[in-house]
């Protein structure tokens, strides 16, 4: 089968048939190959079975998607929240902002943690990336990317470099230096070359494997050393707008959600798209696992965040308000998995109960819609950056 | 190319069905009540679900009160 990663045409000898010929370049099992477009034609229905037609492969297909559903549905005896309802109720929380940072000159589209709690890396429209001190909120590096509309950033695990990309269709790597006079840019490292803009990069469980998706449908591992494409993902319809890689050591699944309403699971060292979820009404703008691994949430354009259980392969539970209209721009847990956060385009952040599926709180602050949110990686607080150009922590 | 590539397409969606449709799943029950299990037992250590106290949280400011 063949694994059309890119599709270009040129003029020339095919080498199949040997006459001359526009040709598809296309790549089989990552080797690139000059065919023209009968033979691929031919090649292409040489994995027929035979009796198999469009139409007998449709029907199929239709037959799959109910029988799915049917399996889905035997297994859902009940609700989320009625098996919730005998835990305690949560009492009123009182979250305030903590610290203001300040510094960005205009719209923050994304943040990360590091790992020592402490620094934050965040990124924004006017191409600036900047590392903070959330404790001080001291600035301790600042970067200008080339591009406007830097949409992904991410902390490297070890804490020295940061990743960032976005209308310039790459992903970068920064390392970070403790001489506050180096240039940071001149050590810049281009990792990831995608053919529309990155919409979210995340490194793995180590500095040298970072994770990236990307507006042309699909996502990609690369090797931050070498900058090769350990594998690619393709399933995604259209644009993919956010990951993010399960939470075990061990863990090697990673979830992506896009605008083809679509929630897909993927193994991520085989390729493999293992589980997906459609029952958005609108493009998924976020994904965040649930801390033991075995759930994640998603927030979307429709306005609501839903829970999907992954063991029970479906959707467990909805969070939504006729009172909320505006879209969800980020999702994230705390420690324990029992609150969820969401930042939404009208400017607030709703704080869920996860079990019961009510609301627990709403926090205003910002002045504009909030399109980030990331919980510390020791719970003591969140951070949330938006377009008002400033992010803050909540504790 | 465009028809062999709808069937190829289709090829590759039965094939993910197929996939999708023999993996193992678990009642929504049994899937619940491990999300809230997990969110019990680590409820404790959850600093936003039970409140952490000005001094130990280093994002609370201290309050600190001054006679002049």
């Amino acid at each position: 089968m063949c694994d059309q990663t890119f599709l270009a045409i040129t003029f020339g000898p095919c080498d199949n048939c040997h006459l001359s010929k526009p040709l598809m370049n296309i790549y089989l099992k990552n080797e690139p190959i000059n065919y023209c477009s009968l033979c691929v034609e031919e090649m292409a229905c040489q994995g027929l079975a035979p009796n198999e037609t469009l139409a007998t492969l449709k029907s199929e297909s239709d037959n799959l998607k109910t029988k799915l559903e049917e399996e889905r549905a035997k297994l859902h005896d009940v609700e989320l929240h009625q098996v919730a309802e005998k835990v305690e109720s949560l009492g009123q929380f009182v979250m305030k902002t903590r610290r203001t940072l300040k510094g960005h000159g205009n719209k923050v589209l994304c943040m990360d943690w590091c790992r020592d709690k402490r620094r934050i890396v965040s990124s924004s429209q006017d191409g600036k990336v900047i590392v903070w001190d959330a404790f001080t909120t001291n600035k301790e590096h600042a970067v200008t990317m080339p591009c406007t509309w830097v949409m992904a950033c991410a902390y490297a695990p070890s804490g020295c470099a940061v990743a960032c990309g976005g209308l310039d269709n790459k992903c970068s790597v920064y390392p970070l230096s403790l001489d506050k006079n180096e240039n940071l840019a001149a050590k810049k490292k281009s990792v990831a070359m995608h053919t529309n803009y990155l919409s979210a990069c995340s490194f793995t469980n180590s500095d040298m494997q970072i994770l990236t998706s990307s507006g042309d449908g699909t996502c990609a591992l690369w090797d931050v050393e070498s900058g090769q494409l350990l594998q690619s993902f393709h399933g995604h319809a259209a644009d993919v707008l956010c990951l993010d890689l399960a939470p075990s050591e061990t863990g090697n699944t990673f979830v992506s959600g896009g605008c083809d309403k679509k929630a897909n699971v993927w193994d991520m060292r085989s390729g493999q798209c293992i589980q997906s979820f459609e029952t958005h009404d609108s493009d998924i703008n976020s994904v965040r696992y649930y801390p033991s691994g075995d759930a994640f949430a998603s927030g979307s354009d429709d306005a609501t965040c839903r829970l999907f259980d992954l063991r029970a392969d479906r959707e467990v539970a909805i969070y939504s308000k006729d009172s909320i209209i505006f879209g969800v721009s980020s999702v994230d847990f705390s420690l324990s998995g029992r609150l969820l956060f969401g930042g939404y385009n009208d400017y607030t952040i709703n704080v869920w109960d996860v079990l019961k599926g009510t609301r627990v709180s709403i926090l205003f602050g910002h002045e504009n819609r909030v399109s980030t949110l990331r919980v510390s990686p020791d719970g003591t607080a969140f951070c949330s950056g938006s377009w008002d150009h400033t992010l803050r922590m909540w504790a | 190319m465009s028809g062999s590539s709808n069937i190829l397409a289709m090829k590759k969606i039965v094939q993910q069905l197929r996939f999708e449709a023999s993996i193992n799943r678990v009642k929504v029950s049994q899937a619940a009540a491990d999300l809230q299990q997990f969110c019990i037992q680590n409820a404790l250590q959850d600093p936003l679900l039970t409140g952490v106290s000005s001094s130990t949280n280093p994002f609370r400011p201290q309050k600190v009160c001054s006679f002049l």
